[in-house]
């Protein structure tokens, strides 16, 4: 995948519409949700609690794509989607991968 | 001057998720409502039932209780099921959608939000939640509480009356070309100022929109309040109508925009007056020969190049306090007769309202 890790379009019309400032704001409160998402996904899948699973996988679609993070909201699209049947370790690794890089572009536009 | 923006309102965003939450919240601040929030659907139907609340923005996906479960609950209650919900969610599936809309949701919106989208959204929810209210409030006035209360549980079909009443209908002029004309979030704004402006003149004359059709509206003077002087009524919201759409024009004019003109029908007669509708959609509305025709004077306008057309009834009632002209008969289809057609000349004198 070609596909910038935060689509600046995106990101700039969410600039736009809800200000700077306040952007700046809901980066960091992402920031310390997302990490228990994550972790929920890996205690789910390990306690084998689908419904868990698809609604952690669901809430980080919707805030990664408000970003405009679109590879990492469609990697937890796909585990919505697919379910726990589908989901494997190496698949929760390379969505904590991709969350990290989304992270780090996310703290360099804050700090802009 | 009107003002033709919505007045801020009440509004109540239900997600459990704190970006999302935080987010829209602030998208709605922004454009100047007052805004509270709940992490679940449990609160939020505990603030809702607090009261005070003109509109919900709903997620579906909370724990506790998800979005789906606070649709039933709020159809099941009685002072919350004509509440506007526009759903706010990314659920997968068009089944979901659809299951939202039959639950009675207003709307439903895919996240991320677009802030035009949701501003266009909200006002016209907020603005069919307004004639919602007041339709509730002539059953309330026009009913005994009983049958008033039973109307409002069952919805049922109220058995029609006749009356005598005016029957208005109203449409925007070349609106297709408008639409072409200008970006869609253009069209939705203007859809929004022509509906307040001509919601404005109705009302303030004693009439009641009963009915928006695509661009146009129908409204009903004389039922179902009987209305001494529905004739004239109708006829000054029409020139009021006009003259509101005026002042619209030359304000797109100066922005450069492509005018805007309405056509106007007025019929007067006899019509089966009723309630019809769902239990959570009740509406008045007019059915006979009189909706017919000004249906046919509203269309005629482009054929005859005037805003204002009115039939002989409504023309004899007016008798001389406006004036009007007569353009001779004409032969509408559905109609065995040739009907003398009269037009209102806009900006003509109106004499002052005939005491009653």
């Amino acid at each position: 995948m070609t596909d910038a890790i935060i689509d600046p379009v995106a990101f700039a019309e969410l600039q736009e519409n809800a200000g700077e400032d306040f952007v700046r704001e809901l980066i960091d409160t992402f920031l310390e949700e997302a990490p228990p998402m994550l972790a929920e996904l890996s205690d789910a899948l390990g306690a084998g609690r689908a419904e868990a699973f698809r609604r952690a996988a669901h809430s980080l679609k919707s805030n990664a794509s408000t970003f405009g993070a679109a590879t990492l909201a469609a990697m937890a699209r796909d585990l919505e989607l697919q379910g726990l049947e589908a989901a494997t370790p190496a698949a929760l690794a390379a969505l904590a991968q991709q969350y990290e890089a989304a992270a780090a572009e996310l703290k360099a536009l804050r700090d802009a | 001057m009107h003002d033709t923006h919505h007045a801020p309102a009440r509004l109540l965003v239900a997600d459990d998720n704190k970006v999302n939450r935080l987010l829209l919240t602030r998208s709605l601040e922004l454009q100047g409502h007052t805004v509270a929030s709940a992490p679940n659907g449990r609160i939020a139907l505990e603030m809702l039932r607090d009261g005070g609340f003109d509109l919900l923005l709903l997620d579906m996906e909370m724990p506790e209780m998800n979005g789906f479960e606070v649709l039933e609950q709020l159809a099941a209650d009685r002072a919350l099921r004509d509440l506007p919900v526009i759903v706010t969610s990314s659920l997968e599936g068009l089944g979901n959608v659809v299951r939202c809309i039959e639950l009675g949701a207003e709307d439903y919106l895919a996240k991320p939000v677009n802030a035009v989208l949701l501003k266009a959204r909200i006002g016209a929810s907020l603005e069919k939640k307004r004639l919602r209210d007041q339709q509730k409030e002539l059953v309330r006035r026009f009913a005994t509480s009983e049958v008033a209360q039973d109307l409002q549980q069952s919805g049922f079909s109220l058995a029609g009356r006749r009356v005598r009443g005016s029957v208005m209908f109203c449409d925007i002029r070349n609106f297709t070309a408008l639409v072409e004309s200008q970006a869609p979030e253009e069209t939705i704004e203007l859809l929004n100022t022509f509906y307040t402006l001509m919601f404005d003149a109705i009302n303030g004359h004693g009439g009641v929109v009963n009915q928006m059709i695509g661009d146009g509206l129908m409204a009903i003077f004389g039922a179902p309040l009987p209305l001494a002087d529905h004739a004239g009524a109708a006829v000054r919201a029409a020139l009021e109508m006009v003259e509101l759409i005026d002042l619209l024009g030359a304000e797109r004019a100066e922005a450069g925009r492509a005018p805007i003109r309405v056509g106007i029908g007025v019929a007067t007669g006899e019509m089966v007056a009723g309630y019809t509708g769902t239990q959570q959609r009740a509406t008045y509305t007019c059915i006979g020969d009189t909706v017919n025709l000004a249906a046919r004077l509203e269309a005629h306008t482009k054929v005859a190049l005037r805003a204002i057309l009115v039939d002989a009834a409504t023309c004899a009632e007016l008798g001389d306090r406006i004036v009007t002209e007569r353009l001779g008969p004409v032969a509408f289809r559905g109609k065995a007769l040739p009907v003398e057609v009269f037009a209102v000349p806009c900006g003509a004198p109106v004499a002052a309202q005939a005491g009653g």
